[in-house]
């Protein structure tokens, strides 16, 4: 069976704009993802190492409250519907498909290099900012926080600088 | 009363989980039907040939801009009860050029890796375990790298305050900046593709103005 069309891209920016706006009147919170990959990180130190991580300056606070686990947070959850709302989108628009996506002239191996490099860039830069495209540029952006809209032209400005060097992998 | 609901109504820490989860569904729903779950498409952006990524998200900042700064001024959810985010700007501006260079190299940022992975794309999985050691790394450092983290921190700074401009104007001014950017990123798709097209991919026996004719199409 054919798969349905990606939408009208303001279409679907009208309905992410609306997720938002809900979160916002739901929790008082925005949109995010990095925070999760940070709590992932954390348990995983806190197995190894307990005191070492709850008196880390970036995820000490994690580990504040002896009795919830680290991971119930509001992010973790988020996260775990992202991942669930995208699989029903995937699934309701006969979209899956296991492949490795990649320009016409690419090489497989190196895209799958490349992919993991700009992963630990940006899960790098996400942590230094305190958040990514979702939780910076987005919640903040709708909210008119100056830091976010610095960010959000900072990543258009760092991906469009790099844009001519790794061309050959997307065009 | 007013603020969010979970302030008002005292949601206990389960339900606010699953509010959690179901505004999650929401998100990956959206991100998926913009077409955010293959590199390819977003990658796309950065080389002039399909604006999508600018279109989604600047229809999206604008849409949720408008309810919040309505919201505020009724006097429903005053903006002062929303968890701002904090403007440090070194931080925010080499973080930003870290997360866009990892855009680039890799083809995903955070959240749209996680809808390429169910999407069932092995390139989002290796940007996710990416994101695991860059998280690792900067956690390892943390204490060598918070000074740069906090420097010049400011607080909560709203770009109308910053501006010393009524909220409604800077609102419109942002909403406009959108609208323009609409327009002017339509006119450079075209031109890229009329140039780039011939070369690279459309059959060369099809005739120029019928291949253009077609790309135009949606």
């Amino acid at each position: 069976m054919e798969q349905r069309p990606y939408w009208n891209p303001y279409k679907a920016g009208f309905l992410l704009g609306l997720v938002l706006l809900g979160s916002f009147v739901l929790t008082g919170r925005g949109l995010g993802a990095s925070g999760s990959f940070k709590h992932v990180v954390a348990a995983g130190l806190h197995a190894v190492s307990p005191t070492w991580t709850e008196e880390n300056v970036s995820v000490g606070r994690f580990f504040a409250d002896p009795s919830r686990a680290s991971m119930d947070d509001w992010i973790v959850w988020l996260t775990a519907g992202t991942l669930l709302g995208g699989a029903v989108a995937v699934i309701t628009a006969r979209r899956f498909k296991a492949e490795t996506v990649m320009g016409p002239r690419a090489d497989r191996r190196w895209r799958w290099v490349l992919a993991g490099a700009g992963g630990a860039l940006a899960g790098f830069g996400a942590q230094l900012a305190r958040g990514c495209t979702s939780g910076q540029a987005l919640t903040g952006g709708a909210q008119l926080a100056l830091g976010s809209w610095l960010f959000m032209f900072c990543v258009f400005g760092g991906a469009y600088a790099l844009a001519w060097f790794v061309r050959r992998q997307w065009i | 009363m007013e603020g969010p609901l979970s302030v008002v109504l005292r949601f206990s820490h389960p339900v606010e989980m699953i509010v959690s989860v179901l505004v999650g569904m929401g998100f990956g729903f959206a991100l998926e039907r913009a077409g955010f779950g293959t590199a390819r498409n977003l990658a796309a952006i950065f080389y002039g040939r399909d604006f999508r990524v600018l279109r989604v998200m600047f229809t999206a900042i604008v849409t949720a801009m408008i309810g919040v700064y309505f919201l505020d001024l009724a006097g429903l959810v005053p903006i002062s009860t929303l968890g701002i985010l904090d403007t440090f700007p070194a931080a925010q501006a080499v973080g930003g050029l870290l997360v866009g260079a990892g855009f680039i190299v890799g083809g995903y940022c955070p959240g749209t890796s996680l809808v390429g992975a169910v999407s069932g794309k092995l390139d989002a999985l290796l940007f996710i375990g990416g994101l695991l050691v860059g998280t690792l790394v900067y956690t390892l450092g943390a204490d060598t790298f918070a000074p740069l983290a906090d420097a010049g921190g400011r607080g909560r700074v709203l770009l109308h305050e910053w501006l010393r401009l009524p909220s409604g104007v800077v609102v419109f001014a942002v909403a406009l900046f959108a609208v323009g950017a609409f327009w002017a990123v339509g006119r450079i798709e075209r031109r890229v593709n009329r140039r780039a097209a011939p070369a690279g991919q459309g059959p060369q026996s099809v005739p120029a103005g019928a291949a253009a004719a077609e790309r135009r199409a949606p």
